[in-house]
């Protein structure tokens, strides 16, 4: 059987579903990378430009880990997933930046998808990719059904609260339906947030200190929209909207009694973003708490600083 | 309302000419100093790009120069430039200062905003005596680029040291004081044919380089440590991959640079398949045609955590390699000093003179460049 090997990095984090059950529907073994981990993290830091930003560094890795055992790797080109903005510089280049620095590479699967170009050239992108292994366009029609389906039942159990973590890792969701303790919305790329190597486990963390965690991904797309309609200068970058988004509809709606703000070191777009939203919390006298992870980051530092958070928001939502 | 602007190679010549044809009230901010980085540096988010730095102190120094009206280009991603002039207007406005910000977002993407921009520049000009001023003022930074351009060319053959800098000074004196397209189309007669009549020694040894890059490094001297006369004294043939009017111009032509658009998305294909943002695309695609042309290297300047430039970076080595083609990247921050960024040139000089030495002459670069398997290098005129 043909296999194809989904590195367990960057947008991973967003369409597996998506990806994987298309690709299982025309008959592929799916491979993705285990978990990130020290082994994966060191050879992916040696192997990137220094400058690159951590998660991309990390991708690097996995596809390293993951190129002797599948017969293709799965990298797509995600230029734009709506249209109105792209997502980010680095994942129009991605295929082509893991192809100059690797040359013992299985042959890469790289559709592009440019949400610019329409709906049409979207079926098409799934069409051409999967006539690659199949001449049979029915076949190639109901996985796409099927993949989109698993994609969507997927995001109904984001939106519902469930931790991505969770759904895609098996994780247990522990109840907090009536939640009376602390709510710590935990802002930021999923790719971060959730790889527990590079956030230096911090949703473990901050389950273990009894406390909700909210995260962008339960904020429904609508209110997304709504909430950065009538920013000065409209956001370009999907994700990163996303981000903002989510936060300004936390601090509109008290969803949260503090923001945990997760960056990775050399990330682009955070950089800039991380202004507007620290003048936006700021407004709203939300207490935000800034964490920028690079390779160096210890866990000890985050505990420490983590620690002094919850203990001020606690003492917060006492005083109230 | 006192209008201030950036700094960015001699966008100021552009910008003051423009402003005096619509009679609106403009303040130069100082010039470019370790002042005006430090500034920026110190009120910028940290990993922010290395040029919004370098104009928020541009900004700073023009508001307490007196300016109440900024103006910064926008744009529609996906690199950050974009996001600029909303980055820096909530920074000064944290900082306390009371402004107006600007934004002209590009004509092709908002064609009405572009215009509305320039209303709110000049409230009293009709749309037609904006658009006719912006017209001239264009032209007249273009031909401000053929005479960088042309600089560049010279400075490598001259035979009394520093003349073609100093004639460049008066060249651009001359196009300066012209206002009426007439007096445009005579200054730059003069000014190409002061540049001409410079004596040269067209015998001299010299070593061709290209370089390509981020444009806002590659366009202020400043920031580069004045990189181009710093070459061109060193004997070398220059060709820039980025010049202003090219990068703000309607067309994808390049007049002044000479290289379409297209022309560079074909080259980079083989290594790079889709544009990235700024000049990620350009940087890869301009170094293999200057490889082809048979330069003997490419220098390669990027500003720190920049993402287009990065990844081009990641793809050059490659290319590098694959093209037996030396290529030197810099990459540039507040912390970068001149001392070893001077060191690190002159490492790549002596490689490139070693290499014509063991007979690595361009000539036989494109030879090689021709066995490549993925590339297919043909529509190129050879120098
Ligand atoms: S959004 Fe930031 S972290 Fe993600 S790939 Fe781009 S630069 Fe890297
Ligand atoms: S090209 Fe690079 S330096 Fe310029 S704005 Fe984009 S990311 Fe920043």
């Amino acid at each position: 059987m043909t296999t194809v090997g989904i590195p367990r990095g960057l947008l991973y984090y967003k369409y597996y579903p998506l990806w994987s059950t298309f690709l299982e529907n025309l008959g592929i073994q799916v491979v993705t990378s285990p978990s990130t981990n020290k082994k994966i993290f060191l050879r992916g830091l040696n192997t990137a430009e220094s400058e690159v930003c951590l998660p991309v560094k990390v991708f690097y890795g996995h596809v390293l880990e993951l190129k002797d055992q599948v017969d293709f790797l799965f990298i797509p080109r995600i230029v734009s997933v709506e249209g109105k903005a792209y997502t980010c510089p680095k994942f129009l280049g991605l295929p082509d930046m893991i192809k100059a620095v690797e040359n013992t590479l299985p042959p890469i699967l790289n559709p592009t998808f440019n949400a610019k170009k329409g709906i049409r050239e979207y079926y098409l992108t799934f069409y051409n990719l999967g006539r690659k292994f199949t001449q049979n366009s029915i076949k190639i029609a109901q996985a796409f059904l099927k993949a989109r389906k698993a994609q969507s039942t997927f995001n109904r159990n984001l939106l519902k609260g469930e931790l991505l973590s969770d759904i895609l890792e098996g994780g247990k969701a522990p109840n907090q339906d009536n939640w009376s303790g602390l709510r710590v919305g935990l802002a930021g790329h999923p790719y971060n947030i959730f790889d527990s190597y590079v956030s230096l486990n911090l949703i473990k963390k901050l389950k273990e200190k009894e406390v909700k965690i909210v995260t962008g991904e339960s904020v429904p797309h609508r209110r997304i929209e709504k909430e950065t309609k009538h920013l000065p200068k409209k956001l370009f970058w999907t994700y990163e909207k996303e981000v903002v988004g989510s936060i300004l509809y936390w601090l509109k709606e008290k969803v949260v009694d503090g923001i945990v703000y997760l960056l990775s070191f050399a990330c682009g777009p955070d950089s800039l973003i991380q202004v507007l939203i620290e003048d936006e919390s700021k407004k709203f006298g939300m207490p935000l708490m800034p964490l920028t992870i690079d390779e160096h980051s210890g866990e000890a530092g985050l505990v420490t600083r983590l620690e002094a958070f919850l203990d001020m928001l606690a003492r917060r939502k006492r005083r109230k | 309302m006192k209008i201030t602007f950036p700094h960015m190679g001699h966008i100021e010549f552009l910008l003051k000419d423009l402003f005096t044809r619509l009679d609106v009230d403009f303040i130069i901010p100082p010039p470019n100093s370790t002042e005006t980085i430090k500034l920026g540096v110190r009120h910028a988010p940290e990993l922010a790009c290395y040029p919004l730095k370098v104009t928020l102190g541009n900004f700073i120094e023009g508001l307490e120069k007196g300016a109440d009206t900024l103006i910064m280009a926008g744009g529609v991603g996906p690199c950050r430039f974009g996001y600029y002039a909303e980055t820096q207007r909530r920074i000064l406005k944290q900082l306390g200062y009371s402004f107006e910000m600007i934004r002209v977002e590009p004509p092709a993407a908002h064609p009405i905003q572009f215009i509305k921009s320039f209303k709110r520049v000049a409230p009293k000009k009709k749309i037609r005596e904006i658009w006719k001023a912006i017209k001239v003022s264009f032209s007249k930074a273009q031909v401000m680029d053929f005479i960088e351009k042309k600089v560049l060319a010279i400075r490598p053959f001259e035979v009394n040291k520093g003349e073609t800098t100093k004639t460049k000074k008066k060249a651009i004196k001359l196009l300066d004081q012209a206002f009426l397209e007439s007096e445009i189309e005579k200054a730059k007669e003069e000014a190409l044919n002061l540049l001409d009549s410079i004596p040269q020694d067209k015998e001299k040894p010299f070593l061709k380089i290209g370089l390509v890059g981020e444009f806002y490094l590659l366009l202020e001297p400043f920031v580069n440590f004045d990189l181009e006369e710093l070459l061109g004294n060193m004997d070398i043939y220059l060709e820039r991959g980025v010049y202003l009017t090219d990068w703000i111009g309607p067309s994808s032509k390049n007049p002044v640079m000479g290289v379409s658009n297209e022309e560079i998305a074909q080259a980079a294909f083989p290594y790079l398949s889709h544009f990235v943002g700024g000049e990620g695309r350009q940087t890869v695609g301009h170094t293999i045609i200057f490889a082809y042309q048979g330069f003997d290297g490419v220098i390669h300047l990027m500003p720190f955590t920049c993402m287009p430039e990065l990844i081009a970076k990641s793809i050059l080595p490659k290319i590098s390699q694959d093209l037996d083609f030396p290529i030197l990247t810099l990459v540039f921050d507040e912390q970068t000093g001149k001392a070893g960024l001077i060191t690190r040139i002159e490492a790549f000089v002596e490689l490139l003179i070693s290499r014509r030495r063991k007979g690595l002459s361009p000539k036989r670069l494109i030879k090689i460049a021709y066995r490549g398997d993925s590339l297919e290098l043909t529509g190129w005129k050879r120098r």
